[in-house]
């Protein structure tokens, strides 16, 4: 009887070897797939006859360098972290939605055309008001894919893929159309937004406040997701969704909030594109960052925190693309072919998962 | 005894010393057994006692460690399944091995391996009239087999081994899914066939009515280990038993305490659309007490999964209504909370947990949001973790740590860590389906122990199984369901093996 107390008593226990393995294994898994999808594209540009050593040079001068190219990387990255927690988040449910593009285009033409009406009022309410319309249309458009997947079962994957397509026409309706400045003449835009509304930059860094609403929000995704009990409902239904309905989940409120919320998050990058960058909503709102966003997600395991750093990573790659172009010759979509490459392998590596003893729970265990 | 030529009738096969090692797991250990000629040889064991593994090794699938197999008196090697049915050696599985959308007539001629590439089919018609003429049971030749009972199909699936021209049938657990009546029609006519010299067989199975009714010899196997066997006629069903159980000490069921009380549960005017889509299931007048035990039997399939989504929200219902004490019952978690009301659907490890999340985190399902009566946003790990230990030491649920993900552990371990999430605390109704398929021995026992325990503390619990021998020890109640309706209702002292057998046959 003795022995079992005691038994049980460690077992209360963090057993700390066991926990290690198991997240050890979340991470060197991505890093090692990181690292041959970056040893495949350096082959590949061996095999073309430039030089790989000076292709990463150049990314690290680029990217990581100077002073100069982090504020680009950071700039980029805001997006980008963005982006990949509407990945990240309905992932938890097990949904897989890479259309994070349309939500950021949406909350983008909703930033604009809101600034329409709010410019002249005052300041605090227009920003808040303005932040509001693109996290609103982001929301509304992802939240219609989880509507679509709880209540018709539809696809999220195709669902979220083909309302980014449709969110770009409807964009360019709307720039061309009733939402166009007359003054924009070459690149057809919404009027360019009152300066009281513009985001400005933040003292240091100097970059915009983007950047750090989108690590405020990465932690308060991670928070919301491993230390509610909403979060917890979510992993449940992701993992069993019937498990879940049994144990009386509301599992369609979940799959709704969830994919909402990450689509608002989207929308808010979509805010920042036009309440920081351009200035106006245009085509650029289109320029990638929600496919981005997807690789984000799956390198960084759909962890909410890990997110930050592996954003980072990649807007470092993609900042450094005009250097790569001007000093290697290397055509604008090489950065497109890298992350080709590591997407793949990360790909691939998610076969790898629980089968390699090394990470085992058990092989670590005290019992 | 009729001397047989070994090109027409059975054949006498014998494993000598087989030993199978997976790594330092030894599986089967130095098994020694002959079935002979024409004789009805059945093979006992719990589940994990290397029943399947004894087979698998006489079969091909897996080169023994040591040990070898004589067929027929002579030394053979069977290096892949192929080679067993060169010589001879055929195996009929638990599940049917047919294709539906095809007659009778034409899945035989697919299975014979000297098929042609074009079919003669008047020949091969002609051909098979001849031998369904020379079987003690036929099935009609045109007959799509979808649309064929399952009794039949199982009649099938071993017709198919004798057009094979296999002399030897391993038949693994051919009756879980046939009613009594067919299961006892079918192994009569294969004893039949033992009897007459055309086949020897080797049946694995679990149930002792089955081997003391038709077999001749019996093995019984436990933790790898041939531990007795010989005569049927001249063994007990207690012998076999203890030969099967060894010397554990099984939790005793605990003796029933006290009379039915008041309704829990109330289902009426029930109907729902079944997992066809084509069929109704229609519940009407169900009624569970407290402190009662009704028991649904019924071959699967026969609406009771339906019942359970029902139950569960999870399947709308069309019309009808299900009130829980008294209360009208729509499945939500808050509902659950206040009634109390407890699942443990079949086939825990699909239905009721998350197999990548922890041992913790499954055990924490219930209480995450709370683990008293109120509900909290905060998740409180460290309390879950307590919580979780408490029960796992509680339970006797055996896992290498609470940070393993629960599809790491055993059948057994992950119905006792459901049980220990689900039994914990005040339960007024726990809805349960087939809740030892699969285990072993002592989870079994253990597991039922607990449901009475639960039943005898107060708990209205309806229980659906497969398992007529379970729904007959734990019930106080038996009902049949049959094609989606309540076909048969009785205490369980006034019920009949028979009578039951027939209304889960179809009977009104």
């Amino acid at each position: 009887m003795a022995q079992v107390e005691s038994m049980a008593h460690s077992m209360a226990r963090p057993d700390w070897r066991a926990r290690f393995a198991r997240q050890s294994e979340a991470i060197i898994i991505p890093l090692s797939a990181l690292v041959l999808g970056l040893a495949g594209f350096a082959l590949f540009l061996f095999v073309q006859g430039k030089s790989p050593v000076q292709f990463f040079q150049l990314v690290w001068l680029g990217g990581f360098g100077t002073g100069f190219s982090w504020q680009n990387t950071l700039s980029r990255a805001a997006p980008l972290l963005l982006a990949g927690l509407c990945v990240a988040i309905p992932a938890r449910l097990g949904l897989v939605v890479i259309g994070g593009e349309g939500a950021i285009v949406m909350g983008g033409v909703a930033a604009g055309a809101a600034a329409i009406v709010l410019s002249g009022l005052w300041a605090p309410f227009g920003i808040v008001a303005m932040a509001a319309a693109g996290a609103l249309a982001g929301a509304l458009w992802i939240g219609a894919v989880g509507a679509l997947r709880h209540w018709r079962g539809v696809n999220e994957t195709i669902s979220s893929l083909l309302l980014a397509y449709i969110a770009i026409a409807l964009m360019n309706h709307l720039v061309e159309g009733p939402l166009r400045d007359p003054a924009s003449l070459n690149k057809p835009s919404t009027p360019t937004i009152d300066a009281a509304l513009a985001v400005g930059k933040m003292p240091w860094p100097n970059v915009h406040w983007g950047r750090l609403t989108g690590v405020f929000a990465c932690i308060l995704t991670w928070i919301l997701l491993e230390r509610t009990a909403w979060g917890f409902a979510a992993r449940m239904a992701g993992s069993n969704l019937r498990a879940a309905q049994v144990q009386g989940l509301p599992v369609g409120a979940l799959i709704l909030g969830f994919t909402a919320f990450a689509g608002c998050l989207a929308g808010l990058a979509g805010y920042f594109e036009v309440a920081a960058v351009h200035g106006s909503a245009n085509a650029s709102l289109a320029a990638g960052y929600g496919y981005s966003g997807i690789l984000v997600a799956f390198l960084a395991r759909h962890n909410p925190l890990a997110i930050i750093p592996v954003a980072l990573l990649l807007a470092g790659f993609e900042a450094s693309s005009g250097l790569l172009q001007r000093r290697m010759g290397l055509p604008d979509a090489s950065v497109l072919v890298l992350q080709g490459f590591v997407f793949v392998a990360i790909l691939a590596s998610e076969a790898v998962y629980g089968r390699l003893r090394l990470f085992s729970p058990e092989r670590w265990s005290r019992a | 005894m009729r001397a047989l030529s070994l090109d027409e009738g059975a054949i006498e096969v014998e494993a000598v010393g087989m030993t199978m090692r997976f790594g330092s797991f030894t599986a089967l250990d130095s098994v020694s057994i002959r079935v002979r000629a024409g004789s009805f040889h059945a093979l006992l064991g719990e589940n994990g006692a290397g029943k399947s593994t004894l087979v698998k090794c006489i079969m091909g699938y897996y080169q023994p460690s040591e040990g070898g197999i004589l067929v027929a008196g002579r030394e053979a090697r069977i290096s892949d399944p192929r080679a067993a049915h060169a010589l001879g050696l055929g195996m009929v599985y638990q599940h049917f091995t047919l294709v539906p959308a095809l007659s009778v007539a034409e899945n035989l001629i697919i299975a014979a391996r000297d098929t042609q590439g074009i079919i003669n089919w008047r020949k091969a018609r002609a051909r098979l009239s001849e031998f369904m003429a020379s079987m003690p049971f036929s099935i009609p030749l045109d007959q799509q087999v979808a649309t064929l009972a399952a009794g039949e199909k199982q009649k099938l699936e071993i017709l198919k081994q004798l057009w094979l021209g296999r002399k030897l049938l391993i038949l693994d657990e051919p009756t879980s899914v046939l009613t009594p009546q067919e299961a006892d029609q079918i192994l009569g006519h294969v004893r039949d066939l033992c009897r007459a010299g055309r086949i020897s067989v080797l049946m694995i199975t679990h149930k002792f009515r089955e081997v003391m009714a038709f077999a001749d010899e019996v093995s019984v196997l436990r933790r790898g280990r041939y531990v007795g066997g010989g005569v049927v006629a001249e063994l007990s069903q207690a012998q076999m038993s203890a030969m099967m159980i060894g010397a554990v000490t099984l939790a005793q069921p605990s003796p029933r305490i006290g009379q039915r009380e008041g309704v829990v549960l109330e289902i009426g005017g029930l109907c729902a659309t079944d997992r066809s889509g084509l069929k109704d299931i229609s519940i009407d007048g169900l009624k569970v007490h407290a402190r009662e035990i009704v028991g649904i039997a019924g071959i699967s399939g026969n609406g009771q999964k339906e019942l359970m989504e029902v139950l569960t929200g999870e399947r709308p219902r069309r019309a009808g209504h299900v009130l829980v004490k008294g209360v009208r019952w729509d499945a939500s978690r808050a509902k659950a909370r206040r009634l109390n009301v407890r699942f443990l659907p079949e086939e825990p490890l699909r239905n009721a947990c998350a197999p990548r999340m922890s041992v913790a985190e499954n055990i924490g399902f219930r209480v995450f949001d709370g683990l008293g009566t109120g509900t909290q946003f905060w998740l409180r790990p460290a309390e879950l973790r307590q919580h979780a230990a408490q029960l796992v030491r509680q339970f006797g649920v055996k896992t290498a740590s609470l940070d393993a993900p629960i599809s790491a552990l055993s059948g057994g371990n992950v119905q006792r860590a459901v049980l220990a999430r689900e039994l914990t605390g005040k339960v007024d109704l726990l809805v349960i389906s087939n809740p030892c398929f699969g285990l072993d021995f002592s989870a079994v026992s253990d597991i039922r122990a607990r449901i009475l325990a639960a039943r005898n503390s107060g708990a209205a619990v309806l229980l659906m199984s497969e398992d007529l021998d379970e729904i007959l020890e734990l019930s106080d109640r038996v009902l049949v369901m049959s094609e989606g309706r309540i076909t048969y209702d009785r205490p369980v002292a006034q019920a009949h093996i028979h009578e039951i057998g027939a209304f889960m046959g179809g009977a009104q």
